[in-house]
């Protein structure tokens, strides 16, 4: 499902990053870990097609990212993948229901019980007309979940998803993204420092 | 949801900063607006009394007060006419139709001419109640007098002399309403007309003593057989071309004053139009500092959004429909904006025009968009396309790896 092959990215040929190659089956997860500075967040984006490497090949749901134009990337990104960013991020003019509705309407989609499950699922679903402002950072984060499942992507790329958290939550957040992954039919691949989640993880790679 | 709404609720969540660009836009818009109606309006008017008149003969004196007071009756006349004199020129052979008209008092300020029955047929007055004049002291009432002083069929109108309400009145002055005209949305609305005879009959006792009027009195003694006089002749040519030379003979070599009012009333216009002028480059000046503003605005919350930006293009928007979005921001304050400047000039010209019917007794009341009005409309699309060009392209270039990495 996964297939990458001698990735190698450099930012303005001062930064170099060579990626060991990952080679993920359909119905597992996956967690990268490294240390800060090893390019955690460069590889998710290359994952996400969010950045184009320099070299080698990202073969995902047998399509090769690196071929794709910027356009092709984004129909892509809106058809197969959902993100969760370390730090969440909204559209701050909108409830957290109309972030949802937007999501949807992006990838061409119009489904509300879709959204109302997904926040009955969280638990977050009395803050349907909230401003997402208005949230507690625990709020924010499920509904950052949300966002990145509420299109039924094939694949959840998690960007540090437990970095701020002590551990009781730490472990409550990573067992909901499993829980939401499994409940909704999609992969989950954290990238991560945190070694606390290894024990939640069969499979995993250290860059 | 979609990209317009988003756009809508992005407004809305930053009411402070995208009113003052509003308020900028719908002043200029607004002023611009509102002159063009004004002049539009005012042409019109103007235009519609005109009826065909070609040349006005009447006392020496201002020409524009010649015509302002004997086609519009809006200023005093220049003085008065001998009728012998206006007889020799209406019988020229160029002139192919011409009224006599004769001012002297007024009704709560409401003039009282004595005028032939072509003059009502040219406005193209009809009686709604009651009937022409056939007796002297007979008068027909226009719409807007009996609307405003409750005049009924029937009633008695003392006059005051002179063309104010403050003029001294006759005792032998009363006038008894024998029709009400239909409105007609020219000039006959505000006035009261009867025949000649009245007029002349009611000054005929005292005329010769009164000096009110500072012009009168100046015609040589020529027709002593005759001492009728009228203020003023309405005349249409019998051939346009007649328009050049007719009213020079007259001011040469007779002491009438012959004016040509289509000429006297380009001419006011380009008075009015030099401070028209001013006043609208002011208002693009506004207009294109509400751009700035917008610009500013647009450029500012950009910073403000870039992660919501980033997050949107994450969720798989292209480029192209977050640009739109920008575009779309602009678009739909200064279309509001300019929506709101013409609702401003529309009640500007109510206003004006409830000003200008207490003093001059004079309506206008049309609100159609004028065909500039539809430049302004693209203006204003214009500034609201260029004035988030910029963030927009900014947008459609952003990195959004960067930002995500540097949140």
């Amino acid at each position: 499902m996964l297939k990458t092959k001698e990735v190698e990215f450099n930012y303005d040929n001062q930064m170099f990053f060579k990626f060991q190659n990952i080679d993920l089956n359909s119905n597992e997860n996956l967690l990268i870990i490294g240390d800060s500075g090893v390019g955690k967040t460069t590889l998710m984006h290359l994952l996400a097609g969010l950045l184009k490497s320099n070299s080698g090949s990202i073969k995902l749901f047998d399509k090769e990212l690196n071929q794709m134009s910027s356009y092709q990337l984004d129909s892509f990104r809106k058809n197969n993948i959902g993100i969760v960013f370390q730090r969440p991020h909204f559209v701050n003019s909108l409830t957290v229901k109309e972030n949802l509705q937007l999501a949807q309407y992006i990838a061409n989609k119009n489904d509300n019980t879709r959204i109302e499950s997904i926040l009955k699922n969280l638990n977050i679903f009395d803050k349907s007309n909230k401003k997402t402002n208005q949230l507690s950072q625990g709020e924010k984060q499920r509904v950052s979940i949300a966002l990145a499942i509420v299109n039924s992507p094939k694949l959840i790329l998690a960007d540090e998803p437990t970095s701020s958290l002590d551990d009781n939550n730490c472990s409550k957040v990573i067992k909901l993204l499993k829980k939401q992954a499994t409940d909704f039919g999609a992969q989950l691949i954290v990238i991560t420092h945190d070694s606390r989640l290894k024990k939640h993880f069969k499979k995993s790679i250290e860059l | 949801m979609n990209i317009f709404k988003l756009s809508i609720k992005n407004i809305f969540n930053k009411p402070l900063s995208s009113s003052i660009s509003l308020a900028l836009l719908v002043l200029g818009v607004g002023i611009i607006s509102l002159l063009l109606q004004l002049n539009t309006l005012i042409k019109d008017q103007m235009d519609n009394n005109l009826r065909g008149i070609d040349m006005v003969v009447g006392a020496k004196g201002s020409p524009l007060q010649l015509i302002l007071s004997s086609v519009y009756h809006i200023d005093s006349p220049t003085g008065n006419i001998s009728l012998a004199e206006a007889e020799t020129i209406s019988n020229n052979r160029m002139v192919g139709s011409s009224i006599k008209i004769l001012y002297g008092d007024n009704y709560k300020g409401f003039r009282i001419v004595g005028a032939e029955r072509k003059f009502v047929e040219l406005y193209k007055g009809v009686i709604k109640e009651g009937k022409d004049w056939d007796n002297p002291y007979e008068v027909l009432v226009g719409s807007k007098v009996y609307e405003k002083l409750k005049i009924n069929l029937g009633d008695e109108l003392i006059s005051s002399h002179g063309l104010r309400e403050t003029g001294q009145s006759h005792d032998e002055g009363t006038f008894k309403v024998v029709g009400l005209l239909k409105p007609s949305n020219s000039v006959i609305d505000q006035l009261i007309i009867t025949s000649p005879q009245s007029v002349w009959d009611i000054h005929e006792t005292h005329d010769h003593d009164e000096h009110e009027h500072e012009h009168e009195h100046e015609h040589e003694h020529e027709h002593e057989h005759d001492n009728r006089e009228i203020t003023a002749m309405l005349i249409k040519f019998k051939s346009p071309m007649n328009i050049i030379q007719f009213p020079r003979q007259i001011n040469e070599n007779t002491n009438l004053q012959a004016a040509v009012p289509s000429y006297e009333i380009s001419r006011l216009f380009k008075l009015f139009g030099f401070g028209i002028e001013t006043l609208s480059y002011l208002a693009y000046l506004i207009i294109i500092v509400s751009g700035f503003s917008l610009f500013i605005n647009l450029f500012n919350s950009m910073r403000e959004r870039k992660y919501e930006m980033a997050l949107i293009r994450t969720l798989g928007a292209s480029r192209f429909q977050l640009s739109t979005m920008i575009i779309f921001e602009s678009l739909v304050l200064t279309i509001s904006g300019f929506i709101l400047g013409l609702l401003f000039s529309r009640f500007g010209v109510m206003f004006v025009s409830s000003l200008m019917e207490e003093s001059i007794n004079y309506n206008l009341n049309s609100l159609k968009i004028l065909n500039e009005e539809y430049w302004l409309l693209g203006l204003s699309v214009l500034i609201g396309v260029v004035s988030s060009l910029i963030p927009a392209i900014q947008v459609y270039k952003m990195n959004i790896s960067k930002i995500l990495a540097d949140a």
